[in-house]
Parts: C-alpha cells; sequence; structure tokens
C-alpha cells in the first residue's frame, strides 16, 4: 500500500467515511452492462446454487438450482443462464468498424463490448471455474448437454481470464472497482465485503454490514446459517418454489448493492485513457467472437510453454501502460510517484524555447524550461520524462537541486528552428513531468508452439479433443 | 556434429577420477569442460565471487580453440561489457563480436579493444570466433544457429527469454547463482505455477524439470568473501550445497590509517574492520521508506569510511579502499535515491540489490531491508535479496538497521499459499533471514 492510500484510510478511519484516492474513473463502464451475482454450493467447487443477473435493475432474470447435487439440473440451470448470457453478448457483434493495421489484413471491431459485472474477486474465479466445468462438454456423446452450454462456457472462461488482464475493463468485481477509487478505513480483507465498502463509502461503517439477516453474503460463497436453517430444510422439502424463494433472499440485497456501486462509479468523470483501453478491450472481444465463428477448440486448460510466454509479454505490457495512463489521468495517483520522487509539479519560473543543440545540419532544437517545485526529485540527470500537460512530448531531465529543475524537450515540439506554438509551456504555468513513460519496446517474436525447444520440453502433441476433455482430476 | 566428434574437438574425456567428497575448483572446471561434449546442457552453480566469470571465459576459449562458433548470452549490457572486457585480456587472439540495441553506446574500454566489432546485426560482424550480447538482443536475431552458447547469470535469467532464444544453439554451458534474487514480474503469474515451464521460473529450473539428466556442477571455493564471511552466507544461503573462502583468517585485512572520535558511525566501522561485519542499530520505529536517519547513517558511514583513510590488505597487496571500491545498497529504488541525494561521492556506487548483482566490492554498506518496517513482505523476505547485499564485499560489510527486525520475523512467518506441482525453494527467506540477524547481532554497535 502506497503512503497516500495509507494516509487516506487514517483519514477514513478518523473522519468515519472512506476518502477518495483518484478523480477520474479509471474503468470503462457500460451503458448496459450484465450485472451477474451467482451462488455455488458450499462445499463444492463450482457447483452453481443460483445466480441473478440482468441488465436492467428493475429485471433481475433469477435462476435457480433446485436440488445442486443433480448434475443434470446443474447443466439445465447452465443452459439457461446461456439464455440470458449468450443473446446479451452476441448483441454486441452486429455493428462493427473496420480497423486497417499495418503489416496485417483489416479486421472487424465491434463498435461496442459486453461487460460483465459481478460482486468480487471470488465472484471472478467461480465464473471461470463455471466456464472451465461447462466449456469441454458436448452436446452430443455420452452426458450430453444443451448446445448452448460448451459455448456459454468459452465465453465464460473468456471473460474471467480477461478479468485477469490489466486495465481491461470486460470483466469487473465491484469491490475491486470501488476499492481502487476510495480508501475505506478497513483493511484490505474487510474491504472484499461489498456490503461493508459501499457502507464506509456512502454512509460511514455499520454493523449491519456484518450482520448475515440484513446483507448476505455477497457470493458465490453463502451463509452457513443460511445453509444450515433455511437452505437445508427447503431442499429436503422439494418445493421449488420454497427455495426459489429462500435463494431470493440472499440474491436480492446484493443486486441492490451492485447496482449502488455502479452508480458510485457513473459519478465519476470517465478517465482520459479508458476510451483507448476499452478499444482493446472490443478488439479482444471480436477476436474472441472471431475464433468461435471459426471453429476454434474450446480454450486449453493451461497454457503451453510458447502460449505462457506471449500472455506474459501481453500482460506486462498492458500492466506498464496501465500504471502510466492511471498517473497521467489523474493528479491523485500522480502525487504517489511525486511522493516517491518519480515525478514533480511545479509551476515554469523561465523558458528558453530557442536553445539548440549541435551545429550546422545536426543542429536540433532543444528548449529548456526551468520549474520551481516543492516536490523531492529523486531523478538522475539524463532521465527521460513526460507530462501529462502535453502527451505525447518527451522530455530530458538536465539537472535538478534547490528546488529548481531544469529540463529540456526532446521530443514533440516541431521540426523548425522555433517550436510549434504551445508546445513549449510558459512562464508562470503549472507542469507535470514524470519519468514514467508510455514508449515500450516491442518484445521480440516466440517461436511457434511446434517449434518449442528442448530446454522446455519440446514441441506439444498437438490437440485432439475427446470426451474425456470435460473430465476432471477429482481429488 | 556427432557426440564423439563433439567429444574429440573438445579435448580429453574426464570421469577418470572417481568422485571425490570435495573436488577444488580446478578439479570442477576439468569436469564442466570434459561434460561439455558429452550432454545437451550443463549447469555450474557458483556462490558469490567463485570465479563464476573465470570459468565462462576459459569455456569460451576452451570452446572457441576447437574452431566451432560460440554464443555467449549475458543479462545486462554491463554483463557483457565486462565479459568482452575479461575475453580479451585473458584471450587476446581472440575475435568477438558484440551485438547491441540501436540505441546502446559502447563504453570506450570496450570500443579499444583489438579483436572487438561492435554492431547491431549478426551480418555487421564480420565472422568473430564469439558473438555475445544480452538475453533481450539475442531474441531479435534468427536465420542462424550457433553449435554452442554460453548463458551467463542464468539463475537471473526467466524462462520465457530463454524460450525465445534456445532455437540459436545446440548445446550450452548454463552459469549462475542459484542463491540470488529469483527473476520476477509486475504481473501476477499464479495462473503458471506449477508448470514445468512456467515463465515466471528461472531459465536454470525450467531446463531442469524438462531436462533432469543434465549434469549440474558446483564451484566450491568463494574468492571473493573473506573467511568471515564465506561461512555465514554459506550457512544463511547455501545451507545444502555450501561452499568455503578461498582464503583463510587473518588473510584479509582492512585498517584505518587515521583514529576515530568515538561516534557510532566510527565505532561501526571499527568493528567491521576488526570482524568484517558491523550492524549499526538504530532506536526501534517504524518509519516510511526512505528513512531520514537511515539514510543519514548510510551516508555519514560512507563518508567517515573515506575520510579514515581505509586501508585493504589481501592476498593482492595493500591499496587503499577508494571511493569507487565502496558500495551501499538497498531494497528499493527510492531508498537509493534518498542516499544518492544525501551528498555522497559520486564514485560511490549505490544501488539496489538487483543491480548490485554480480559486483564486487572492498567494502559495502547495506541498508536492511526490513529496517524500519511494520510488516515483513515476500519481497522485503527473499533470500535472493540479503544474500546479494551481504555477499558484495571483499572485506567488510556494514548493515545499518533499525532495532526490532527480530520481532518483526517474529511476527510475520511466512505464509505464501503453497502451490501444487512447484517445487519447494531453499533457503526459506525468513529463516536466512533469521540466520543472518542471528550473526550480526554479535557486532552490533
Amino acid at each position: 500500500m502506497s503512503l497516500l492510500t495509507s494516509l487516506a484510510r487514517l483519514r477514513a478511519l478518523d473522519e468515519g467515511i472512506a476518502q477518495p484516492i483518484a478523480t477520474v474513473r479509471h474503468c470503462h463502464l457500460s451503458a448496459r452492462p450484465m450485472v451477474f451475482v451467482p451462488l455455488k454450493l458450499s462445499g463444492e467447487a463450482a457447483a452453481p446454487l443460483a445466480a441473478v443477473l440482468g441488465t436492467d435493475r428493475d429485471r433481475p432474470h433469477l435462476l435457480v438450482v433446485t436440488q445442486p447435487r443433480n448434475r443434470d439440473l446443474r447443466f439445465a440451470w447452465a443452459a439457461e443462464l446461456a439464455g440470458v448470457l449468450l443473446p446479451y453478448v452476441e448483441g454486441f457483434l452486429s455493428d462493427t468498424e473496420t480497423v486497417e493495421r499495418r503489416n496485417a489484413d483489416p479486421y472487424e471491431r465491434a463498435l461496442d463490448a459486453p461487460q460483465l459485472l459481478v460482486p468480487n474477486t471470488a465472484g471472478i474465479a467461480f465464473t471461470r471455474l463455471l466456464g472451465r466445468s461447462t466449456r469441454f462438454r458436448r452436446p452430443d456423446g455420452p452426458y450430453p448437454v444443451p448446445e448452448t452450454v460448451p459455448l456459454l462456457g468459452r465465453w465464460l472462461t473468456y471473460f474471467g481470464e480477461r478479468a485477469a488482464f490489466p486495465g481491461s475493463s470486460l470483466m469487473l468485481a465491484a469491490t475491486e472497482e470501488l476499492g481502487r477509487h476510495w480508501a475505506s478505513g478497513q483493511s484490505g480483507l474487510e474491504d472484499a465485503n461489498l456490503a461493508a465498502l459501499l457502507g464506509w463509502i456512502t454512509e460511514g461503517p455499520a454493523d449491519d454490514a456484518e450482520d448475515p439477516l440484513i446483507w448476505p453474503p455477497a457470493g458465490p460463497a453463502t451463509d452457513p446459517g443460511f445453509d444450515a436453517e433455511v437452505l437445508a430444510p427447503a431442499i429436503e422439502s422439494g418445493s421449488a418454489e420454497r427455495i426459489t424463494e429462500a435463494l431470493r433472499t440472499q440474491l436480492e440485497p446484493t443486486w441492490r448493492l451492485m447496482w449502488q456501486a455502479v452508480d458510485l462509479l457513473a459519478g465519476l468523470p470517465e478517465g482520459a485513457s479508458v476510451a483507448q483501453r476499452w478499444e482493446q478491450d472490443r478488439g479482444s472481444f471480436s477476436g474472441m467472437a472471431a475464433q468461435i465463428a471459426e471453429g476454434a477448440p474450446p480454450q486449453a486448460r493451461r497454457d503451453g510453454a510458447v502460449a505462457a510466454a506471449s500472455r506474459l509479454a501481453r500482460m506486462e505490457r498492458a500492466q506498464a501502460a496501465y500504471e502510466v495512463q492511471r498517473a497521467y489521468d489523474d493528479p491523485l495517483v500522480m502525487a504517489e510517484y511525486r511522493l516517491t520522487g518519480e515525478a514533480f509539479a511545479g509551476e515554469v519560473v523561465e523558458t528558453d524555447p530557442a536553445h539548440a543543440e549541435g551545429e550546422g545540419r545536426s543542429r536540433k532544437l532543444r528548449p529548456l524550461v526551468v520549474v520551481k517545485t516543492d516536490d523531492p526529485v529523486r531523478l538522475a540527470p539524463g532521465t527521460a520524462l513526460g507530462t501529462p500537460q502535453r502527451r505525447g512530448q518527451g522530455a530530458e531531465l538536465v539537472s535538478a537541486g534547490d528546488g529548481l529543475v531544469t529540463i529540456k524537450i526532446t521530443k514533440g515540439m516541431g521540426r523548425g528552428r522555433t517550436p510549434t506554438p504551445g508546445a513549449v509551456p510558459e512562464v508562470g504555468e503549472r507542469v507535470c513531468y514524470s519519468s514514467l513513460t508510455d514508449d515500450f519496446q516491442g518484445s521480440a517474436t516466440l517461436p511457434e508452439a511446434e517449434a518449442t525447444p528442448w530446454t522446455h520440453g519440446g514441441p506439444p502433441s498437438a490437440y485432439v479433443p475427446t470426451d474425456d476433455d470435460a473430465q476432471e482430476e477429482w481429488s | 556434429m556427432t557426440e564423439q566428434a563433439a567429444a574429440r574437438a573438445i579435448g580429453p574425456a574426464a570421469g577418470e577420477a572417481g568422485p571425490k567428497p570435495a573436488p577444488g575448483p580446478e578439479e570442477v572446471i576439468r569436469r564442466v569442460l570434459a561434460d561439455l561434449p558429452r550432454h545437451r546442457g550443463v549447469v555450474v552453480d557458483s556462490p558469490p565471487g567463485a570465479g563464476k566469470s573465470t570459468l565462462v571465459v576459459r569455456a569460451a576459449a576452451h570452446i572457441a580453440g576447437t574452431g566451432e562458433p560460440l554464443m555467449i548470452v549475458a543479462q545486462t549490457n554491463e554483463q557483457v561489457d565486462d565479459l568482452v572486457g575479461r575475453l580479451c585480456e585473458r584471450h587476446p587472439h581472440l575475435t568477438v563480436g558484440r551485438l547491441s540495441a540501436s540505441g546502446y553506446v559502447a563504453p570506450r574500454r570496450v570500443l579499444e579493444l583489438p579483436g572487438v566489432t561492435v554492431g547491431t546485426r549478426v551480418q555487421d560482424l564480420g565472422d568473430p570466433d564469439i558473438v555475445i550480447a544480452t538475453a533481450d538482443k539475442w531474441a531479435w536475431i534468427a536465420g542462424r544457429t550457433w553449435p554452442w552458447a554460453i548463458v551467463d547469470e542464468a539463475y537471473q535469467m526467466r524462462s520465457d527469454k530463454l524460450l525465445r532464444i534456445a532455437g540459436l544453439f545446440d548445446r550450452a554451458l548454463f552459469v549462475g547463482d542459484p542463491g540470488q534474487l529469483d527473476p520476477f514480474s509486475i504481473v501476477d503469474g499464479d495462473r503458471w505455477s506449477g508448470l514445468s515451464w512456467d515463465p515466471l521460473q528461472s531459465a536454470v529450473s525450467v531446463l531442469l524439470r524438462h531436462n533432469p539428466d543434465l549434469p549440474v556442477h558446483r564451484l566450491p571455493v568463494s574468492w571473493r568473501l573473506p573467511a568471515s564471511a564465506a561461512p555465514v552466507v554459506s550457512r544463511a544461503f547455501y545451507p545444502f550445497t555450501g561452499f568455503r573462502s578461498g582464503t583463510g583468517p587473518g588473510e584479509r585485512r582492512l585498517e584505518l590509517a587515521t583514529g576515530g572520535m568515538g561516534t557510532v558511525h566510527d565505532r561501526a566501522l571499527e568493528e567491521a574492520a576488526r570482524s568484517g561485519w558491523a550492524l549499526l542499530e538504530l532506536p526501534n520505529r517504524h518509519t516510511v521508506r526512505t528513512d531520514g536517519e537511515a539514510v543519514q547513517a548510510v551516508a555519514q558511514l560512507a563518508a567517515r569510511l573515506l575520510q579514515r583513510g581505509a586501508v585493504a590488505g589481501s592476498e593482492q597487496g595493500e591499496r587503499p579502499v577508494t571511493a569507487d571500491r565502496i558500495a551501499v545498497g538497498a531494497a528499493h529504488r527510492d531508498q537509493v535515491a534518498a542516499i544518492r541525494n544525501a551528498g555522497l561521492p559520486p564514485e560511490i556506487t549505490v544501488d539496489t540489490a538487483n543491480r548490485l548483482q554480480g559486483r564486487e566490492y572492498d567494502v559495502t554498506i547495506v541498508l536492511h531491508p526490513l529496517s524500519g518496517r511494520r510488516d515483513a513482505t515476500a519481497f522485503h523476505l527473499e533470500s535472493g535479496r540479503l544474500c546479494v547485499l551481504a555477499s558484495r564485499h571483499r572485506h567488510a560489510c556494514v548493515v545499518v538497521a533499525r532495532a526490532g527486525i527480530a520481532e518483526l520475523l517474529d511476527a510475520h512467518p511466512s505464509a505464501e499459499p503453497v502451490q501444487l506441482g512447484v517445487p519447494v525453494k531453499f533457503p526459506d527467506g525468513w529463516e536466512a533471514n533469521q540466520s543472518v540477524l542471528d550473526h550480526l547481532a554479535a557486532h552490533r554497535v
């Protein structure tokens, strides 16, 4: 936890209300998100019990497995879930734009993409498990399942994996996103309780949040008291209506909390880079849809050596970009870097816009700017700098000391003998420079999976789908 | 080339000397060279300062001597330049091609060497005996393979980097220090833990999991660490393999030319000169990472060490401990920046553990990773971090820490979840920290 977040938490405790730690929203929020609150049977890894989901807060769909130990009923439930989820997902596929690419064919990208909102990270993990238990099933052969179930499994797997991708907004956990924007006065573990965290943000902490009779757990695990005293007798009675009503009482409060969370996040203005990241999400979504349309096999249970390295490279790049973009979008996030000396903000006190280096043909324009700052600058001369005020501009630290920092602008000030108007900050302007920059080198190509070298076990055997795929190693 | 041809080319087959309990360093090197043609890969574990670079240079000359092309992979540009320098110094007749990224400016000490060409493409280098580059640069090379490769600092190399370059060579010698910092990532890699090709594991771990029959040799003697330090580092960080120092007690001396004024800093330096270790303990307090008092203490120790004209006496003769023979190590970059800003002479190296890996100094001053902390996270407990910081010195190491680290450790036993399929790693960071702390307690000032 950073210094500023620690301070915000202390202040939240002192004032009895959560403190903002972001000035803008750093995630995309769909105009029509699919809120999804799953419950599972306690003691089982991925036995669905019920779910409430929908895009309209006044019309939730409640889906219940009346006997969660019956696998046929579980997959019938999955088919019901697919009946709600798949039309929602596929509804985004018709409106597309054509994207030109360098060194590759143009492709079609969806103009908007689906967004799944679950209460907490356990909800994401459960979605992924549900995807795993359904995507290898088949509509024919032994133990057939409805045709939509394996397709649902592939989409759930996709959303679950995308949730682990830094900066992606295709699937979000409410507690995570709220925690990125507000600091409560409780521990990180307690923040995973949606009711408690929302309490801190809206009205201050209340003991109600811990009372399962008022705020049942937001899933996927249920309250043990409810399991023993309400659910077990209801299942024993065999009455579908009684079971459904019992589970409704557990899901309905969380459903309301989820929409409250959506409203809170919607109240924040969107960060400047959010649209860019959402564009990548849309591209990824279209890519997944294209794979399904082409009849590709379901996602592998584990990444092969090459796939793992490739995914790691993409995730690292996304993580680095996400951190830079967050800081550039939000002065409160940048403040963290100012505290650690990786960024500084201040007023321009002197400029030399026509300063140049070199002679004759190698003469290069290098405008100098002197910034007066109170921040502790811990950057070495020669460090490459960027600035949120002029994205795309590059600068270099010349010297720092006694509250004065001299920088020279090296990129993005025009090619002429004098800089483009507005490219060099004026005296008196407030500016911020940081060593966080968005220049990333692409990573080198990886071998094809068939050319996996001997150091990594050699080429893997080709994947042939079989009925055994759906088998799990139960232990 | 066939196995037999390789064996002939490389030289006499070894193995006639039966397995002895503790072979000397020469014997180990001989066995390594003999194993090269017999296996696709050979791994050499080297504790701090055990002559890893010497081994690399010898193996390189040995392979080049057969007339077969060789590629060398190191992890950073500094390591590459160091190796180029050593190769040319020991074997001036060899031609060396140094591949670099386009933005890299080779230092003059490399450019001035005869027989060295620097280029960004293999084609630009002519046809040298040895081509050397960082792993990152090698990843961009395609269209040619080498019969031999030497991978230096292989334990610091992430296995995904090895995956990118393993197609370039037929056989390889992997050399590295298993006790130093593991490679890391800024993203969570749990989804791959337990896989034999986990991209976040080191190149050697992945190599050995897929090729468990490859021979692993160990260099037994540290030439860098003095007799006062080798047992401490060996016990804490290499509990099962162990190593000894190349010099005996009293062979390394550190003398302070001028008298002290009895301050804590002076007394810490005197203790370090006398015993090879000192712990300058500050009052127990929870602090921010860039703890002002600790930073000041580190800076003053360095300044006093220079003022008091320390002289190091060793098997290499007597020489003054100048600023470039002193290093200051810390865990975090902001701590490093704060220490640099405290007004140290610029010749003194101040850096994080990550960047001090593979370097050697006469005296090191270390800001303990757990000093002033409220919690002991996996990052701060990582045994490699402390191992790097505590094993850079030839003469003495002064540790600056706030009191209360032992209590902090007791309050934070390692509680990382156990992942299925992941080989258990030794030593445990918690235990290694306790072991070092235990030793330092006897040298507290």
